[in-house]
């Protein structure tokens, strides 16, 4: 297959996107069933041609076709054919080519699925689809086109995958997290339809919410990939640094949850309609964002791709254009007037606007201390570093404060809840509580402050999750019965909300009650790290794929009995001659036994980093359980 | 026999023997271990691409974490030996920025965020209860519709 | 007022972008220096020529100084040196030479082949002169008037762009203080 191919196809979908952009919505405007009947054709047309432009480039790939460029930089011939194939969005064009076939999945996947929407609402949603294809076709085609060709001087072999690609991680991570970012897409056009032809109702906000569930599922799966694979393939126990690529992804995702509760309200009472469009709009542009800042090298971040003035500038081009665009439709065309509603104080509506209250806070907080250091050196301020504590000591109070509102508002009535009610019918979920984190703190190793709010935080939604659950399901037909009725959208939430508490134990736990320690070993030492002994055997020598190890045997002891061995290794690659630690986890539900291969001090003694990471599966787990909410939010 | 045999050797390799041993640094006992780690987690390294210097192996971030030990091991507090780092490699260098004029916007985020959201939700309540009963009433036409198909819907049930 | 607010994420957005178009195309490695407006730490270090002769700040008192932080590990140190040369022997520069953790021979070996621009330099193997400066990298130039207090900092390789639109204005406004 000759990569050209590639690009035509590129090409060919561009020319289709912008068809798309421009007549369904004019038929949509002036009343023309026979240019709206398009939408769908055109959309499936893109799709097409991304997908066969993606498949040329796999395939070139896979054959260690090194004639093109991108080929050539990111992978090898000793490369196993699986990291190949997740060579394929191991660098800028080519995970640009993944972005831009999620979107034409998702633009497809809404052309599909909605035969039941009015005409003129698909016809611009998918317009609105359409036009942000337009502008991804246009970077990659002008900017990163991944079928350069190296003619004549084709090389013998390729510069080889990034070590630290070289992993599961890649082959599920951005896929996923792509598929999050891009699917707000979905969310941002039906806001932006809205916003066009004036129908911003209950329904409307009924046909994005399912979109939007499912969008936040994958994005959530995401981030709990790159956290997972952050953890045990960096080599030092982290797995969030509040890097600004890490923040990025965030952004949407604080908003998204925001957006999601919103659409709640605005699909069951009609109220918060205004509110709930801008949520869409900036979700979408914080998806945006998070693609600019990881791609333009304006913030430093070990995650990044190598920065390029011209590709930034391109991209904020579209970002701003998107953006701005957006937003002034927005000033100037959502609704002012609005509907009446009554709610009172401990309403469920008002519960859910303080939760967007924290959620946004949330958002305006991570989002301010990713840019700030910008902000400051273009004031010529100078250049300032914001970074882990800075964050821990502000997102955890507003977590927390999250999940205590949470577990009050479960039991919220629409329009109006009595106070006083509500509030003896927390009493029992508080006393379970107090005893549930207790009893945990003990377990783990004593009281400490932060880490009985994080953790009661965490019982407190649980208890009142399960509470709720318990109570809805009681039925005259037995248990079974009603917690057969229980519809798919509630079940959603209960995964949510325990997805939620799960994590922040975790994460609690993990911060307050693990151990870390760097000792130098040679091999038959012994070293204590809390409860546990871990006796270095011994480091011998192992061939891989395409790179030689020292290969470490750890056995680890508690109360005498060995517990677990664990096989470091410290990686040499053929090709880049990078050096790679991978280290070795053993994994419990309670806690995480870590070891990896430092520095060699001399010829015999090694440095080596052991840990314990209290409860760290817990929390990782915890966002995986978001992402298994993949239920749309409505029948 | 055995069991007393297989007993003695469980003792004996079950870690007692060997000696504990030296960190990559000496550290008196864990709790300054435990400070030593935290303080190099809070220091950024001034060439890297956004690390601390715990996790980095540029040989700067050697330096900075051998003057961290050497520092700690004279008996400096936490605060004098950011600010002996700080004084070579300038603000950068701290992941969690001094409150000062130019930061004080920035802590004050949160704060300022949820306060606010806070004074548009009470605003949002308050209007509302002057908003007097919910919604528009139903017309005496409408409000017969609805009686019957309730009625309809109970006989079906 | 309703139709204003409407209008308040446009307008951060506006602000954001100016702010993020600035941004781009700069290097973020650069760093400026802790130790402007101070005075060189004091230092008791080696002559890299004569190891019997052993330097300290005073070297940098009396007249305005380029401080040049160097090693023959460095590939960018080689690419300026010319340029350094230039600024010795044309231009009547005073500079001082770091050598930064480096070999004695091998830089001895160096500047045999590549010529010595300098009038003096500080042997400086284990990097402490360096950290006190707040080097984190090499090459690194700084400026130091006649009283020895650091004046400017530049973070990577110094060419004629860089002395005329960089470094000369701040020598020229030490020199007129000194």
């Amino acid at each position: 297959m000759y990569p050209e191919l590639g690009q035509l196809a590129l090409i060919l979908a561009l020319l289709l996107a912008v068809l798309l952009s421009v007549v369904p919505l004019a038929g949509s405007l002036t009343g023309r069933n026979n240019l709206q009947a398009f939408a769908r054709p055109l959309a499936s047309g893109v799709f097409v041609f991304v997908g066969l432009a993606f498949a040329v480039l796999t395939h070139a790939f896979v054959t260690d076709d090194f004639s093109v460029a991108y080929v050539a930089n990111n992978s090898n011939s000793l490369l196993p054919w699986y990291y190949k194939f997740s060579a394929v969005w191991g660098g800028h064009e080519g995970s640009l080519l993944l972005w831009i076939l999620m979107l034409a999945g998702w633009t497809l996947a809404v052309a599909i699925f909605s035969r039941r929407l009015p005409a003129v609402m698909i016809s611009q949603v998918l317009s609105v689809l359409g036009m942000v294809c337009v502008g991804f076709l246009l970077f990659i085609v002008i900017t990163s086109n991944p079928f350069d060709r190296l003619l004549p001087n084709v090389p013998a072999d390729g510069a080889d995958l990034n070590p630290l690609l070289q992993d599961f991680g890649l082959i599920v991570h951005p896929p996923m997290l792509y598929m999050g970012y891009v699917g707000f897409a979905v969310a941002f056009a039906f806001a932006i339809a809205a916003l066009i032809n004036g129908r911003l109702d209950a329904a409307w906000a009924r046909w994005s919410r399912p979109w939007t569930t499912v969008a936040w599922a994958f994005l959530s799966l995401g981030i709990a990939l790159g956290s997972w694979w952050a953890y045990y393939e960096l080599g030092w126990g982290g797995w969030w640094f509040w890097d600004p690529v890490e923040n990025a992804s965030l952004l949407p995702w604080l908003s998204g949850t925001a957006l999601m509760h919103s659409l709640a309200v605005t699909e069951k009472r009609g109220v918060f309609k205004s509110w709930t469009v801008l949520l869409a709009i900036v979700t979408f542009s914080l998806s945006l964002l998070g693609a600019f800042l990881v791609r333009s090298g304006v913030l430093t971040s070990v995650h990044s791709f190598a920065a390029d003035p011209e590709r930034g500038t391109f991209l904020l081009g579209l970002l701003a254009v998107t953006v701005i665009a957006s937003l002034a439709l927005y000033a100037f065309r959502a609704p002012v007037v609005h509907v009446r509603s009554r709610y009172g104080s401990f309403s469920r509506e008002v519960f859910l606007l303080l939760n967007n209250v924290l959620l946004v806070s949330a958002t305006i907080l991570v989002a301010v201390g990713t840019l700030y250091p910008l902000v400051l050196d273009y004031l010529e301020l100078g250049k300032l570093s914001i970074g882990e504590p800075f964050f821990n000591l502000t997102f955890s109070p507003l977590a927390v404060a999250t999940g205590l509102l949470l577990g009050a508002g479960i039991f919220s009535r629409w329009k109006k809840t009595d106070g006083g009610w509500l509030a003896r019918k927390l009493l029992w979920p508080l006393a379970i509580s107090i005893v549930a984190t207790t009893a945990v703190l003990i377990g783990y190793g004593g009281f400490k402050p932060w880490a009985f709010l994080g953790v009661f935080s965490a019982m407190w939604v649980t208890v009142a999750t399960f509470w709720d659950l318990w109570e809805k399901s009681s039925s005259r037909k037995g248990r079974l019965h009603g917690l057969k009725r229980q519809s798919r959208s509630y079940y959603g939430m209960v995964l949510g909300h325990l997805g939620l508490a799960i994590t922040m134990a975790g994460a609690t736990v993990v911060s307050n009650y693990g151990i870390e320690r760097d000792v130098r070993m040679v091999p038959g030492d012994v070293a204590t790290v809390g409860d546990y002994h871990f006796v270095f055997r011994d480091i011998g020598a192992r061939q891989g794929a395409n790179f030689t190890a020292q290969y470490g045997t750890f056995d680890v002891m508690l109360d005498g009995e060995r517990v677990s061995v664990l096989h470091p290794e410290k990686r040499q690659y053929s090709v880049g001659m990078s050096v790679m630690t991978e280290a070795d986890i053993d994994a419990g539900l309670f806690r995480d036994i870590f070891v990896a291969i430092g520095e060699r001090i001399t010829d015999e003694a090694w440095a080596i980093r052991l840990q314990i990471q209290a409860a760290c599966s817990l929390a990782l787990a915890g966002l995986a359980v978001y992402g298994s909410r993949r239920l749309p939010g409505y029948r | 026999m055995v069991r007393i045999v297989y007993l003695m050797l469980v003792l004996l390799l079950s870690g007692a023997a060997a000696a504990e041993v030296a960190d990559v640094y000496d550290f008196s006992d864990r709790a300054q271990e435990q400070r030593y780690q935290n303080l190099i987690a809070e220091l950024r390294c001034p060439k890297c691409q956004n690390q601390n210097i715990a996790d980095s192996n540029a040989p700067i971030s050697k330096d900075m974490r051998d003057a961290v030990y050497r520092m700690m091991k004279d008996g400096a507090s936490n605060e004098e030996i950011v600010e002996s780092l700080v004084g070579r490699f300038g603000e950068f260098v701290r992941y969690k920025p001094e409150l000062d004029s130019r930061t004080f916007l920035l802590w004050a985020t949160p704060a300022i965020a949820v306060f606010g959201g806070f004074l548009v939700v009470a605003g949002v309540v308050i209007r509302s209860r002057r908003a007097g009963p919910s919604g528009p009433a139903l017309s005496t036409e409408e409000k017969a519709r609805v009686d019957k198909m309730l009625a309809e819907q109970d006989r079906s049930s | 007022m309703k139709r204003f607010l409407l209008f308040l994420p446009l307008l951060i957005a506006l602000v954001v972008g100016v702010v993020l178009f600035a941004g781009i195309g700069k290097d973020p490695t650069k760093l400026e220096s802790a130790l402007v407006g101070k005075p060189v730490p004091e230092f008791s270090l080696k002559d890299l020529h004569n190891a019997d002769v052993v330097l300290d700040q005073s070297l940098f008192r009396g007249q305005v100084t380029l401080l040049n932080v160097w090693g023959t590990w460095c590939p960018a140190c080689k690419d300026e040196h010319d340029d350094l040369m230039w600024l010795a022997e044309e231009k009547g520069v005073n500079i001082i030479g770091l050598n930064y953790k480096d070999n004695r021979e091998d830089a001895l070996l160096w500047l045999d082949r590549l010529g010595d621009p300098y009038r003096k330099i500080i042997y400086d193997p284990r990097g402490t002169l360096g950290f006190d400066l707040g080097v984190y990298g090499a090459p690194e130039t700084f400026v130091i008037d006649a009283e020895g207090v650091v004046r400017y900092r530049h973070v990577g390789v110094v060419n004629k762009e860089v002395w005329e639109q960089t470094l000369l204005p701040v020598f020229n406004d030490a020199q007129g203080n000194g």
